[in-house]
């Protein structure tokens, strides 16, 4: 009996579940993984897919690896392992390259994310519409960054499936040219700036205006390279996938003052230049700092503190002395750049180590010598005797006696016995420069721009939430600018170069007569200095191969023909700060300087037509026979 | 198991055994050298400045075996032997290189089977001539005509001239101690030119110095020079 009842109980408990299809039953949906309805059913769900998309944007310079910001002789890597920079004759022709099969697969992700945004049923319009515009800024943006590094490249815009059939052919695409690159680009920001958010406060998201700043530089470097390939007619490809040709550069230069106007004119949102402090210099120093109430910067990659994105350019670049951390002091600008910064009234001058008659020049105080000067150098460049956190750097090189001679020590602060005297004291600066002493300022400046003074910032386990601006409105109205004179309305031109000036204290307004290519040239290079933006301005105005040439400078080359555009700059020269010791002598304790050439810079900067446009690789172009190879490789 | 000094033996021997097979191929063996030539006459250029190419077909992958020329415009490649094809791409080197009648650049069919020397034949767009360079205490002064050797459509100027001067033998636009250069629309007779540079102090000093002539073309990147001398002073 006792049996009878449980087989029973055992056969219904069968029943019960028997009656479930097979199906059913095997087919179980993953609890970890969404798929493609499901991920895109959410707004938050898509923000975070298109968070990783923003993450893989592409940057020439980023806070990120401050390597990045150290060649191009504008700055000395004071970092051993990093000489090679400053040592190397020439770039090779593979160098500023994209990776091609992560470049590639990261565009077939856009693609796909706007294949899913597109077909998500469930998303509100205006979410839609949204992401779709923040998913194709990026693709345009990205596509951008490749024309730069490549010229042409195949332009796919769908998702492509390989149908496992062995012939992959139909996926081989040609070279686009390199102008067509410039009009997707153009043409995308065109289509989705009233699709985005026209607000100032977003900034690292697509905003309209990023779309513009976008739309406004593109322009600007098609149509440069379209008017200044003229110059070097051996950087072309005979099928356009290098190379724009001339007749199309006055439409672009339109195009790109016509996109800078709508920012300009407050169209895409409140943008303005960063005016909070009194002083100039730190003012300029804190539109790179500023996140909250900053109105310059358009479109930014950002950090946060305690989120696992966060960067530690400040670890890396900090004055050495009373650094957070034992290291930093990377990045030392070199005289070179130092030097180009404009005098207050417009002029420009080198450092003033001698009078005219070439007797050195006894300082008072160590700033003295760079008195008089635009405040972007102050703002981009710590300058022996100023400070940062409050603590005044120690930059100097040691003690000049009255013959000529020099003591000095080869560690930091080192000391030594004066002649005359008979107990030691320190004869050089805790933050060098001494030759080759690694984050040292080797040539006696560290770099300001970026550099974090929030406490922890310079610390390994906090780092800094400071983030990188990728375009910011003073370049809007560089470009608006540069693409105005190439029109030939030079007032325009210089209105809009005034008024970045004028926010650094170069109050003098430059007329309609002042505004000449050199001009142009120079403004950027001191305004954009270590933004990542020197490489790509030598390239598209054809003087790459001028400015660095291959030739070694010489001190007398350094001093002349500032504010030149085709100036050479082949390696990055330092100036020295001396005490003068001559007890008794009304100069004794008064600041001398010297023009030194590290002596770890033993290459100089050669770019050869080759470097124009990097190299795709042998295995790349195996693979796809139609991709044409670069010129002069 | 315990690891007993047996089996350590075991384990060594027959790692002894099989390392003796050999389990690799013969490096290239084959010494492909050779110059740079117009009529017989060795073009100098700069040192790994200009490339050439190397194509073998049949092996996979497409991608060239790159080399480039050292100072006296000479090459060496150790190869297989087999049949490659040689060739200098656009915009390579101070001189025309043969080119197909699409306007591609020719190649070279190169059959290798042992050591071979193969001068490549070019056509320069100048050459410098007697080059006669002296030494005296302080400077180094250098005499030469410049030929031109390409007169047709192609023809191209002179940007400048340029005597250098280096501690080492490496004497180029990158690697110089001092340079004195003349522009090419201030050459007044192409067939005496002069040129005097002063030298630095040098540390450690040396009594001599390297010195060569330097032409940079028009419109060409890569420049020609005179053979590289040694000065005493």
């Amino acid at each position: 009996m006792k049996k009878i009842i449980q087989i029973t109980i055992l056969i219904l408990l069968l029943g019960a579940w028997g009656c479930k299809k097979d199906s059913d039953f095997l087919n179980v949906k993953p609890n970890s993984i969404l798929d493609n309805e499901q991920a895109f059913s959410d707004p938050t769900h898509v923000l975070s897919i298109l968070a990783d998309l923003y993450n893989r944007q592409l940057d020439f310079s980023t806070v990120k690896d401050w390597a990045t910001m150290a060649d191009f002789s504008e700055s000395f890597p004071s970092e051993n392992g990093r000489a090679n920079i400053v040592q190397r004759n020439s770039w090779g022709f593979g160098e500023w390259g994209i990776n091609w099969f992560d470049s590639y697969a990261y565009i077939r992700e856009l693609n796909l994310f706007l294949q899913r945004a597109e077909a998500a049923p469930t998303l509100t319009d205006a979410d839609k519409s949204r992401f779709l515009a923040e998913g194709r800024f990026l693709r345009a943006n990205f596509y951008f960054e490749v024309v730069k590094r490549m010229g042409g490249v195949p332009l796919i815009l769908e998702p492509m499936l390989y149908d496992f059939k062995g012939d992959p052919t139909y996926l081989q695409m040609p070279r686009a040219k390199e102008s067509e690159i410039y009009d997707f680009v153009i043409s995308e920001a065109e289509a989705i700036k009233d699709l985005l958010p026209a607000d100032v406060n977003t900034k690292s998201r697509a905003s309209k205006g990023a779309a513009l700043a976008m739309e406004a530089r593109a322009a600007l470097y098609a149509g440069s390279i379209a008017k200044y390939g003229v110059n070097t007619p051996q950087v072309a490809l005979p099928g356009g996938e290098v190379g724009i040709p001339a007749s199309m550069s006055a439409t672009y230069y339109a195009t790109a003052l016509k996109a800078a106007n709508e920012i300009i004119n407050g169209s895409a949102g409140a943008y303005a230049l960063y005016n909070s402090k009194s002083d100039l210099a730190e003012n300029f120093a804190n539109v790179f700092l500023d996140k909250n109430n900053n109105p310059e910067s358009i479109f930014v990659e950002d950090f946060k503190l305690r989120s696992g994105k966060v960067q530690a350019f400040t670890v890396a670049n900090q004055p050495r002395y009373g650094a957070e951390e034992e290291e930093g002091g990377r990045l030392n600008p070199s005289l070179n750049l130092v030097e180009s910064f404009e005098k207050l009234d417009n002029t420009y001058a080198p450092i003033q180590i001698t009078d005219n008659s070439g007797n050195p020049i006894y300082y008072t105080d160590p700033t003295d010598i760079f008195a008089g000067r635009d405040a972007r150098l102050a703002g981009t460049v710590i300058l022996p005797g100023t400070e940062f956190k409050g603590r005044k750097v120690d930059i100097w090189a040691g003690y000049l006696l009255e013959n000529g001679s020099i003591i000095t020590g080869d560690d930091r602060g080192a000391q030594k016995t004066l002649p005359g005297t008979s107990s030691p004291v320190q004869v050089v600066g805790f933050d060098g420069p001494i030759n080759a002493k690694e984050f040292t300022a080797q040539t006696g400046f560290y770099i300001r721009k970026y550099l974090d003074p929030s406490p922890g910032a310079g610390s390994r386990g906090t780092n800094s939430e400071v983030p990188f601006i990728r375009y910011r409105y003073a370049e809007v109205l560089l470009n608006a600018a540069e693409a105005a004179f190439e029109l030939g309305d030079k007032a325009t031109a210089a209105t809009y170069m005034n008024e970045v000036r004028a926010r650094v204290g170069l109050i003098i307004p430059l007329t309609a007569g002042d505004i000449t290519f050199d001009r142009i040239v120079h403004e950027r290079r001191v305004e954009l200095a270590f933004e990542g933006h020197i490489l790509y301005d030598m390239k598209r105005w054809r003087i790459a191969q001028q400015v660095w040439d291959g030739n070694a400078m010489s001190v007398s080359n350094l001093v002349s023909d500032i504010g030149k555009a085709t100036k050479r700059n082949t390696q990055p020269y330092g100036l020295w700060p001396y005490k003068y010791y001559n007890p008794g002598n009304a100069n004794n304790g008064k600041w001398v300087y010297k023009i030194i050439l590290p002596a770890l810079v033993t290459g100089s900067n050669t770019f050869q037509l080759g470097n124009y446009y990097s190299t795709i690789n042998d295995d790349v172009r195996a693979n796809n026979p139609k991709i044409v190879r670069q010129p002069n490789q | 198991m315990k690891i007993s000094i047996q089996h350590i033996i075991i384990f060594v021997c027959a790692i002894a055994l099989f390392s003796c097979k050999k389990d690799n191929y013969d490096a290239p063996s084959s010494q492909l050298s050779g110059r740079l030539v117009y009529q017989g006459e060795p073009i100098n250029v700069e040192y790994d400045k200009v490339s050439f190419e190397l194509f073998q077909f049949g092996f996979g992958k497409t991608g060239a075996i790159a080399g480039t020329f050292d100072q006296e415009g000479k090459y060496s490649m150790l190869l297989f032997n087999g049949e490659y094809k040689f060739t200098i791409s656009k915009g390579q080197g101070p001189f025309q290189w043969k080119q197909t009648s699409t306007g591609d650049p020719d190649s070279l069919t190169i059959k290798m089977s042992g050591n071979q020397v193969v001068d490549l034949e070019v056509t320069p767009y100048y050459m410098v001539r007697e080059a006669k360079l002296s030494g005296s205490g302080t400077s180094v002064s250098g005499t030469f005509k410049l030929d031109k050797i390409i007169t047709s459509e192609d023809a191209k100027d002179i940007e400048q001239v340029s005597l250098y001067i280096n501690k080492t033998i490496f004497v180029s636009s990158a690697n110089n101690i001092a340079v004195t250069s003349l522009a090419g629309n201030e050459i007044v007779d192409m067939n005496n030119i002069s040129l005097q540079v002063a030298v630095p102090g040098m540390t450690p000093s040396q009594n001599y110095v390297f010195a060569r002539i330097g032409v940079k073309i028009a419109g060409v990147e890569d420049m020609i020079f005179s053979p590289i001398e040694k000065i005493s002073l």
